[in-house]
């Protein structure tokens, strides 16, 4: 059992410990990533036609997601029954079967155990007994759904069904961005130099947003004036925030002296980065989802993508971008997606800083695991509001972790 | 086939100078390597591979580039950073009249302020170069890896 006890204020302090303990990074592959929760996997459209595969992992646990050749779903553990090798050492593809390499024991799409090479021996000698257990320690397989396009995996038979753990606050949200088949434009990942949770964090405090990123405000992209809002769930756990159109005219940040208003207005020369067509119909210009453990949907103009956050260690962590528009999109709306992917990744214009930001962090408490953060904009409360201006959906994160954890 | 020497020495000299600019903290000549309308996209081997269109860094044209150096020098916050490259194997194919492809391999370097150095980037630039100015109409940085250590700031 964990023998952390947290700080008496409850969720408006965060201690670092979190970030750094190696017991704690154990326990949350357990509690959370392997525990009843639902993980994103990958989109549908990365697997086009029967037979074909990815794969991915659930925390650290990696994963295979294969279509069988009628076209349905499944994932798996990507780990032998055998000697415990990866099955599957390919990114992506089709396959007919899986056949681990080391000793060529055969999978199929489902994950189930066809085949045991020499199973029988040779000529009457060797092989394997006739009450052999082959099968006792087969790859763990997942339960999987998937949501408009999105594929998520779960290894526990409790948690209730996708939509129901989104629950109601956040999921018209995530079908509003989701109203077409996808189309992959392409991936990279980034590479975080900090724990998983401080990216988690990071997504859903709404107050950074327009202070970290100067280019936003520099730009009145994005500045906590305009009108937005946010959305959390009842159980804290996944938030979405979203900011609309309209041109901001207003000079709060100026005469607050903020650094990120500048002293001067800056523009763009080229703004074809910035030019947004409405393309859903309700004049938001930005809205950035998370789901429990680690999810991150965004549309930022007209770019769009998910996030896949993979711990990596208590002090990395891999951020999986897929980037996607519409498959009926034309060659117009696909170029400028291209171009707003300017906006985001690790050279965004308003994301490069997040990597950097976090990484800061982590290095800032390498001497205080006694010490803890001060999350109190906003008050104490985690709930849905009309204000920006507020750390309501970091204190959510926080307080379902502490359900998960039993910390 | 071989190709015209003092074509081969003129690229690797405007390779060369993209580098040293770069790498000496000049990104305000960064645009004028490329022609008016000039493209710049990093890519990944993976991307490309599978026919993907996604750029890290997508520039069209020099407004769009001078854009980027403004906000590098203005607006974005990054730990200060320096790239080393090196670039070497420079294969050559004329293309048509005036305009060569080149294919170039780098490696860049990346060091922090307080010293540590890692490889950031390693791949193929891969040309098209317009003889006349001797300016990028395009390159495309093809990286080898999927993986960007933390952010890309300044362009490779």
């Amino acid at each position: 059992m964990l023998q952390r006890a947290w700080p008496a204020e409850g969720v408006t302090r965060v201690p670092y410990w979190v970030y750094q303990d190696e017991e704690i990074y154990r326990e949350e592959q357990t509690r959370i990533f392997r525990g009843p929760t639902w993980n994103y996997l990958c989109l549908e459209a990365e697997l086009p036609e029967p037979t074909s595969f990815i794969t991915t992992f659930v925390g650290d646990m990696p994963v295979v997601v294969a279509r069988d050749p009628s076209g349905a779903l499944h994932a798996w553990e990507n780990r032998c029954a055998h000697r415990g090798a990866l099955v599957c050492m390919q990114r992506s593809g089709t396959a007919e079967r899986f056949r681990c390499i080391y000793h060529n024991w055969t999978y199929d799409h489902a994950g189930n155990l066809t085949q045991v090479a020499f199973r029988n021996g040779i000529g009457g000698k060797g092989g394997m007994p006739a009450d052999a257990k082959l099968e006792s320690q087969s790859p763990k397989k997942l339960r999987v759904e998937s949501i408009h396009g999105l594929v998520f995996g779960t290894l526990s038979d409790d948690v209730a069904s996708l939509e129901a753990y989104i629950g109601p606050e956040v999921l018209p949200r995530l079908k509003r961005v989701l109203v077409r088949p996808l189309k992959v434009l392409g991936a990279y990942t980034q590479v975080l130099p900090n724990n998983w949770k401080l990216y988690m964090d990071n997504v859903k405090d709404t107050y950074h947003a327009s202070l970290l990123h100067l280019f936003f405000t520099r730009f009145r992209i994005n500045r906590l004036t305009q009108k937005g809002g946010v959305f959390v769930s009842h159980d804290g756990a996944h938030h979405c925030t979203y900011t609309e159109m309209v041109e901001d005219r207003g000079d709060d940040y100026e005469k607050d002296g903020m650094r990120s208003a500048g002293s001067q207005a800056f523009r763009l020369e080229d703004a074809r980065v910035l030019e947004q067509v409405d393309e859903f119909g309700d004049r938001v210009a930005i809205q950035i989802l998370s789901l429990f453990p680690g999810f991150v949907l965004h549309q930022i103009r007209n770019s769009l993508a998910a996030r896949q956050v993979v711990p990596k260690g208590t002090g990395r962590t891999e951020l999986h971008w897929t980037l996607f528009g519409f498959a009926d999109d034309g060659e117009a709306m696909t170029q400028r997606r291209l171009l707003q992917a300017n906006l985001v990744g690790p050279a965004g214009y308003i994301s490069m800083e997040d990597g950097a930001a976090t990484g800061f962090v982590q290095r800032g408490v390498a001497g205080s695991p006694d010490r803890a953060s001060v999350i109190e904009m906003g008050g104490a409360t985690v709930g849905s509001g009309d204000s920006r201006i507020t750390e309501t959906a970091v204190r959510g994160l926080w307080k379902a972790w502490r359900q998960y954890m039993h910390v | 086939m071989g190709t015209d020497p003092n074509l081969q020495l003129a690229v690797e000299r405007l390779h060369a100078r993209y580098a040293h600019a770069l790498d000496a903290d000049r990104l305000e000549e960064w645009p004028r390597f490329f022609t008016e309308n000039g493209r710049y996209r990093i890519a990944t081997a993976e991307n490309e591979e599978r026919g993907l269109p996604l750029a890290v860094l997508y520039a069209e044209g020099r407004a769009m580039m001078r854009d980027r150096v403004q906000s590098l020098r203005h607006a974005n916050i990054y730990e200060p950073q320096r790239y080393r490259h090196m670039i070497s194997s420079v294969l050559l194919e004329p293309v048509d009249a005036g305009v060569v492809r080149s294919s170039a391999n780098f490696i860049v370097l990346r060091i922090m302020q307080d010293g540590d150095t890692v490889t950031f980037a390693s791949g193929r630039y891969v040309d098209r170069i317009v003889l006349s100015e001797m300016q990028y109409e395009e390159r495309v940085v093809i990286c080898d890896s999927r993986r960007f250590d933390t952010l890309l700031a300044i362009p490779l």
